[in-house]
């Protein structure tokens, strides 16, 4: 009868079981082996920078612009006349195709703002031509595709209110 | 219950009130986290495939320290048609991009927890805050770093390979570790609201999640604007709009200038040599005199031998079809025309089992490739594409061609063909 002692004296003073803190150290110690060897020819500072500063710039810069700028969507369109009795939100149709060109924005941004120039131009020959162009046109086109859905959804919402 | 003892309410996004999103539970953080297993396994496997497609065990191929890297697990058979490395790493970049809404989607699920302010009652706790941290921190650092040398552009001073090597394992562990720790949630998530039962529901039957049900389920749940699955779609959208603009790049071809957003979605022309380069003859530092009438190829083997472009020209020519793929993702296939790689074995004695070091005029530049991939039938010294002479950029006067595997030992220029006892 020692082990199930032994198990829950170590679960009460740990906060968890052994494979816990098994698997946990497995990581730390990967972890710690990968960095020895990232800034093997230095760069320590770098890579810390990358890690956390990836971390920082989501939380606090990415993720509250884009739920601020949603807020701010919300308020606008809530704003406007309510003519149509909200039968179907109109949010989501601004929504889908702006997550979808700031995705695009965020992919591809060396190209879009043509930062990727020289260094593209060095391994490909060429320069840099029509991205910006092609992302304003994909954009401009969903954009457009959201708008029509929206309308045929509103007619559809009216003719089956009306039926 | 640390909260008792703390006065003042904890500001703004720390507060548990703060995020309202009537969305956010376990169930959809366990339904993002179950679409992302899949996915992550395949990009996971494809990158150490392309890792060990460089043969880092051949000398001077490895991108990682032998000594500090797992043995080589697998390697392409020589059976496989060449574009095997085409699908892999068209697979890695293109599903790699195509999963970022998702992974995006899931860290926006998890956000209360990030703010939450920690309260750490023992070390499981503190151990579980860290490995959260190296999750969020590697994947953010995997799909960055991915990103930028996908597009040729990477302005960081850390070593690529190395970043994105070691970061793939401690993403890996991580990712692997948390879903072991989660598995439960996932269970208890998918026991109470069903697996797809979620996805039936429009936006008037979107409820929140019970607060007491888990730390992700709001206390204070503001009104729906947007169902669960209208989210997945949204997601679903994003990655079915990515890979319309990046996929036709890795196949080529008619399906080239669809790709509007990728950084070979471009085609420059119909003549012979008007392909997709990879490092210019310019940014080599190979010029025309270099490669010029006084250019002659050193083959070493049991003897040595040296040959002009005219003595190749007048060797037995074959013509194969080989695809060209690139680590950054994109491929190409054209018909290339030259001196077979075992003819010029042969010519010089090369000993059975030898592998060949291709040593190209660009400074510093040389690849080993193995007895497999120099002594398949299709491999050449190119001399021609597509019935044109090669261009500079292409690696006139030759280059090394062999069917699959990575693009990169497809060695341009080529000075010597040394055939080494391995």
């Amino acid at each position: 009868m020692r082990r199930p002692w032994l198990l829950s004296h170590f679960r009460r003073r740990y906060g968890a079981n052994p494979p816990h803190l098994a698997g946990h150290l497995v990581v730390l110690a990967i972890a710690l082996f990968a960095i020895d060897r990232i800034a093997n020819g230095g760069g320590l500072a770098e890579l810390i920078a990358l890690y956390i500063g990836f971390a920082i710039v989501h939380d606090l810069i990415f993720l509250p612009a884009y739920s601020g700028l949603d807020r701010a969507a919300r308020a606008a369109l809530a704003r406007l006349p309510a003519r149509r009795a909200a039968s179907v939100p109109a949010i989501n149709h601004i929504r889908a195709p702006a997550v979808i060109s700031g995705l695009l924005l965020i992919i591809y941004s060396p190209f879009i703002s043509g930062l990727a120039d020289s260094s593209y131009f060095q391994v490909s020959g060429h320069h840099i031509e029509g991205y910006v162009r092609d992302w304003l046109l994909i954009s401009a086109a969903l954009f457009l595709g959201s708008a029509l859905t929206y309308v045929v959804r509103v007619r559809r919402a009216a003719a089956k209110r009306g039926s | 219950m640390a909260r008792k003892l703390s006065s003042p309410p904890a500001p703004g996004p720390f507060r548990p009130d703060f995020w309202r999103s009537p969305l956010r539970g376990p169930w959809l953080t366990s339904f993002l986290g179950t679409l992302l297993v899949p996915t992550i396994t395949v990009i996971a496997l494809t990158g150490f495939i392309s890792h060990w497609a460089y043969h880092p065990e051949l000398p001077g191929n490895a991108t990682i320290d032998p000594a500090f890297d797992i043995p080589v697990l697998f390697q392409f058979p020589q059976s496989w048609p060449s574009w095997d490395y085409a699908v892999t790493q068209g697979t890695h970049v293109t599903l790699g991009l195509i999963t970022l809404p998702l992974v995006l989607a899931k860290l926006w699920s998890v956000i209360p927890k990030l703010f939450k302010l920690p309260t750490i009652r023992n070390l499981a706790g503190l151990l579980e805050r860290l490995s959260l941290l190296l999750l969020v921190g590697s994947v953010l650092v995997e799909f960055v770093t991915g990103i930028l040398w996908m597009e040729d552009y990477y302005p960081l001073h850390l070593d690529f390979y190395a970043v994105h090597y070691y970061g793939a394992w401690v993403f890996g562990t991580a990712f692997v570790l948390h879903a072991c720790v989660k598995l439960p949630t996932v269970r208890r998530a998918y026991r109470s609201r069903g697996v797809l039962k979620p996805l039936r529901e429009g936006l008037q039957e979107t409820k929140p999640e019970p607060p007491g049900s888990s730390e992700l389920a709001p206390v204070n749940p503001a009104a729906p604007t947007i169902s669960r699955r209208g989210l997945l779609a949204m997601v679903g959208g994003a990655s079915l709009t990515i890979f319309a603009v990046q996929a036709g790049q890795s196949v080529g071809g008619p399906f080239r200038r669809l790709a509007l957003m990728a950084p070979r979605g471009r085609v420059f022309g119909t003549g012979p040599n008007d392909f997709p380069v990879t490092h210019t003859a310019a940014s080599a530092q190979v010029t025309r005199a270099m490669a010029g009438p006084d250019w002659r190829l050193t083959v070493a083997g049991a003897r040595t031998i040296s040959l002009s472009r005219q003595q190749l020209l007048a060797m037995a020519q074959s013509t194969e079809t080989l695809t060209l793929s690139c680590t950054e993702g994109w491929s190409t296939t054209q018909r290339w025309t030259g001196v077979r790689l075992t003819d010029l074995a042969s010519l010089v004695g090369a000993r059975p089992g030898s592998i060949l070091r291709a040593v190209s005029i660009e400074t510093d530049w040389s690849t080993s490739l193995s007895h497999g991939q120099y002594g398949d039938e299709r491999a050449l010294l190119a001399l021609r594409v597509n019935g044109a002479d090669l261009s500079l950029d292409h690696g006139y006067p030759a280059r090394v061609i062999v069917p699959g595997g990575i693009g990169s030992h497809n060695t341009k220029w080529v000075g010597e063909l040394r055939f080494e006892s391995a």
